[in-house]
């Protein structure tokens, strides 16, 4: 059980229990926080909480078939250390935020699915929605509903999974999900790059980016930008080589394996930008970085990059929203009173609300979050 | 003669047939609106060829406002709308009804903008598939999906059936390439959904349109993700003298940490045919696969040499290496021509369940039991590296109840993947194929929600009538729509 299900939580033991808890709250309109480990999300809300802490356990585990099944509250350190035990992993590297929000709680796959959890190998190896191969949910009226599968490739009705993926509990409660697993890479390593500002360091980026070497980080902070290549031994010695060779120019220095993870594992985690300031995740097309940071650096807080410069974080004040383009979401509070999800354009508003008021018609489920 | 239903059509509408095309042809240009019977029956089935019906008029917009114009018209006048791209689909998802406007999108065939600084490229929808992929070419890009079909597919009906191919092993299916997207909505009002940006500013409303089958909305433009060309390719073929063994190597390479770009596979009776038709100089035995890797030379060096150990382990009668583009093609050659080659043997249908990759020795088993107990012969040949099987049924389409037959078995077929923790469909759709076989799948709330879904963005329940929903479990939402 976590250690951070209390007292007054509601944490119903299997699916069939939660469903009548919910069905039973649809009917008396009881409005309803859902929380996985409470680590990657902060809600300023005294609803009751419900917890998925005791949906928990490993459902199915098949390493040959790279297919993992596990109910929401499993941890997801429980998870890991089951995959790495074969070799494998999440190959879309969920992060840790707890560092960054000061929480407490256990990271839930539940959760991580919920927010659509993805680490710097997002970049070539796609999101947590990209891994997601099926879920289970209950809906805001209770009814227990299943979609996609356990397989790979699965085109049987509406994709419902991707919806749910990155949805924060808002049109169901995820029971359990079926994901993807793939094989840790034997060999990895690090091209570091220093002293680059936020322009250089995206050039370099769309350059190594724009070859076949199949890099799998590039980020940038405090004037350094990483490009990790992973792979066979074989290649990562032939990629690293051809793309110290591609960027000459500039100074390079090597990290292999180990300091390769310790450093990747911190830049997934973002823990340069803990702290009390308040905290923004902000989605932009890469070339418009740059731009961007500029702008961000100019209200006076940090910026640093991921993804090839598609994932700025910065770290300060200011009207971020107004200051530059691209989805800016609100991480950590620090006090200020702004939405936590970026606006949308009145369409896609409209969209989004409808698709809400399908799946809990009665506006019970994390009322409040990603609304505009 | 043949098995699938579908509902009356409304004689009303048909009817009214002149002053559908009348305001049509008010809001479209004169050559946009087809109404001619000849002409429409061009547009009566998709490669589901046992399926037919000639539409009411056909729609050919150039752009998305004129996708939106003729949707607009079709939604006052209550006409439903059939989507089509190039009308390849195997499932029969872009068949007409005789009270529907279809809307093609093979006009719609402009390449917008190509930015390999943020690695993606802008399209109008009505492009095909390969064509993606060779406009990139000069850029050293490619588009990854690449369904069989691709020479003649369009990137509409890809995002509409969310398609994969040979390749998705690696790279994935079109909902993992697909960043960005126009939809029409069934109203006639046009959303921007995604874009160049990595992720949606709230839910992946892109991630629901894409697969969902023409049942929401039609895709008019779309920023698809695109890849540095690799530095090389090569394939290996081995040869195995037992169809369980083969699946047993598919499941350790799977497992070893090579990841290769595909992993195909052809039983006896397919290899048969493709011998017979290609020439293409397979081994003779019960099962081959074809192995392909990418990389540098040394780096495929090294992972056919891994595959090489792993496939040794299990005695194959032969491992083939190719040692340059003619012998890499000749492997490819059968596999390539596989279809083709199964249609010179007579009819078949081409089925395309998926099932776990440990399931294939025991689902390759049971086809075969089917096989005998109906009396028809069935080939397979498919992406075992996804565990997604396209058993081909064949049979004599001349020959009256043969259809029927095939299609029973089919769905026996389909049930066996379903059992064994798969499902009805890895890349081809539902359509009206496999619409009744969704209750096999989905219990009546999986079902319930996904036509709630269509209830709000679709309420009249005009866009691609008949398809994916069984009949029985849309009746209601269908007659509360036509209220």
């Amino acid at each position: 059980m976590s250690d951070t299900l209390t007292r007054d939580d509601l944490a119903p033991a299997s699916e069939a229990d939660l469903s009548r808890l919910i069905a039973d709250s649809f009917s008396r309109q009881q409005r309803l926080r859902i929380a996985g480990g409470g680590t990657r999300v902060q809600i300023a809300s005294n609803h009751a909480r419900l917890s998925t802490a005791r949906l928990s356990g490993v459902v199915a585990y098949e390493p040959g078939e790279m297919t993992l099944i596990a109910r929401a509250g499993t941890p997801l350190a429980e998870i890991e250390r089951m995959l790495a035990d074969e070799g494998q992993a999440l190959a879309f590297e969920p992060p840790d935020l707890r560092g960054l929000l000061r929480t407490t709680g256990t990271p839930t796959i539940g959760g991580m699915v919920a927010a659509n959890a993805s680490g710097p190998r997002r970049l070539r190896m796609g999101a947590c929605r990209d891994h997601l191969l099926g879920v289970r949910f209950v809906d805001g009226q209770g009814r227990v509903i299943k979609n996609g599968g356990r397989v790979m490739k699965n085109v049987t009705g509406l994709d419902l999974s991707k919806l749910m993926a990155g949805s924060f509990g808002t049109l169901g409660v995820l029971t359990e999900m079926a994901l993807k697993t793939l094989p840790i890479a034997p060999e990895s390593a690090t091209l570091v790059l220093p002293g680059l500002d936020a322009a250089n360091a995206v050039q370099v980026f769309c350059e190594a980016l724009a070859t076949p070497f199949e890099v799998s980080g590039a980020a940038w902070r405090d004037g350094t930008a990483y490009l990790r290549i992973e792979g066979l031994a074989s290649q990562v010695t032939y990629r690293r080589d051809r793309l110290a060779e591609l960027l000459k120019g500039h100074r390079i220095e090597m990290l292999d394996g180990k300091p390769t993870a310790a450093l990747w594992r911190d830049l997934r985690d973002a823990t340069h930008v803990a702290g009390d300031l308040p905290l923004w995740r902000i989605l932009v097309k890469p070339t418009d970085a740059p731009a961007a940071c500029a702008a961000l650096t100019a209200l006076g807080g940090q910026v640093s990059l991921d993804w090839g410069g598609g994932l700025i974080w910065y770290a300060g004040p200011g009207e971020v929203r107004a200051a530059c383009s691209g989805h800016a979401t609100l991480i950590r509070r620090a006090g200020l009173d702004q939405p936590t999800f970026p606006p949308l354009d009145e369409t896609v508003a409209r969209l989004q609300s409808g698709l809400r008021r399908t799946f809990d018609p009665a506006g019970i489920l994390n009322p409040g979050l990603m609304d505009r | 003669m043949s098995t699938i239903q579908m509902p009356p059509p409304d004689q009303a509408l048909i009817g009214r047939k002149s002053q559908i095309v009348a305001a049509l042809r008010g809001v479209l240009p004169d050559d946009a609106v087809i109404s001619d019977l000849e002409e429409t029956r061009a547009y009566e089935c998709d490669a589901l060829t046992a399926y037919r019906c000639p539409p009411l008029a056909v729609v050919l917009p150039r752009s998305t406002e004129e996708v939106a114009a003729a949707m607009r018209v079709c939604h006052r006048l209550g006409v439903p709308v059939v989507p089509r791209g190039a009308g390849t689909s195997l499932a029969g998802g872009a068949l007409p009804t005789a009270d529907c406007v279809v809307i093609g999108t093979m006009r719609l065939n402009a390449f917008l903008d190509i930015d390999t600084q943020n690695r993606f490229i802008r399209v109008q929808t009505g492009v095909t598939n390969l064509s993606v992929s060779a406009e990139l070419e000069p850029h050293g890009f490619f588009y990854a999906p690449d369904p069989s079909s691709q020479l003649a597919c369009t990137i509409a009906g890809n995002i509409a059936m969310n398609s994969g191919g040979a390749h998705c092993l690696k790279y994935g299916v079109t909902t993992n390439n697909l960043m960005g997207a126009t939809l029409v909505l069934s109203d006639g009002q046009i959303v921007e959904l995604g874009g160049p940006e990595a992720g949606p500013a709230g839910l992946d409303l892109l991630g629901l349109i894409c697969g969902s089958e023409g049942q929401l909305g039609i895709v008019t433009e779309a920023t698809l993700k695109i890849l540095p060309r690799p530095e090389g390719a090569r394939p290996v073929l081995i040869g195995f003298d037992d169809a369980e063994v083969a699946g047993q190597c598919v499941a350790n390479i799977i497992r070893s940490g090579v990841i290769p770009v595909a992993i195909e596979y052809m039983d006896e009776p397919c290899l048969r045919a493709v011998e017979d038709f290609a020439h293409a100089g397979y081994p003779a035995c019960a099962a081959v696969l074809i192995v392909e890797v990418e990389g540098s030379p040394d780096e495929i060096a090294d992972q056919i040499a891994r595959i090489r150990e792993i496939a040794d382990a299990l005695h194959p009668v032969e491992f083939r290496e190719s040692r340059n583009a003619d012998e890499a093609l000749a492997i490819w050659k059968g596999r390539k021509s596989a279809f083709g080659a199964m249609g010179r043997l007579g009819d078949y249908i081409c089925l395309d369940g998926t099932v776990p990759v440990g399931q294939l020795p025991h689902t390759l088993r049971r086809i075969g039991e089917l096989s005998r107990q109906h009396g028809l012969e069935v080939a397979n040949v498919f992406h075992a590296g996804d565990g997604n099987m396209h058993p081909l049924i064949l049979f004599n389409a001349n020959e009256p109840g043969q259809l029927e037959k095939a299609e029973a078995m089919g769905a026996d077929i389909l049930r066996l993947c379903v059992e064994v923790g798969g499902c009805l469909t890895g890349e081809h759709g539902v359509g009206v194929e496999k619409r009744d076989l969704m209750i096999d799948q989905y219990a009546p709330d999986d079902l319930a929600i996904q036509m709630e879904v269509k209830d709000f963005l679709d309420p009249g329940w005009l866009l691609n009538p008949a398809k994916v929903f069984p009949l029985q479990a849309s009746a209601s939402h269908r007659a509360r729509a036509a209220e």
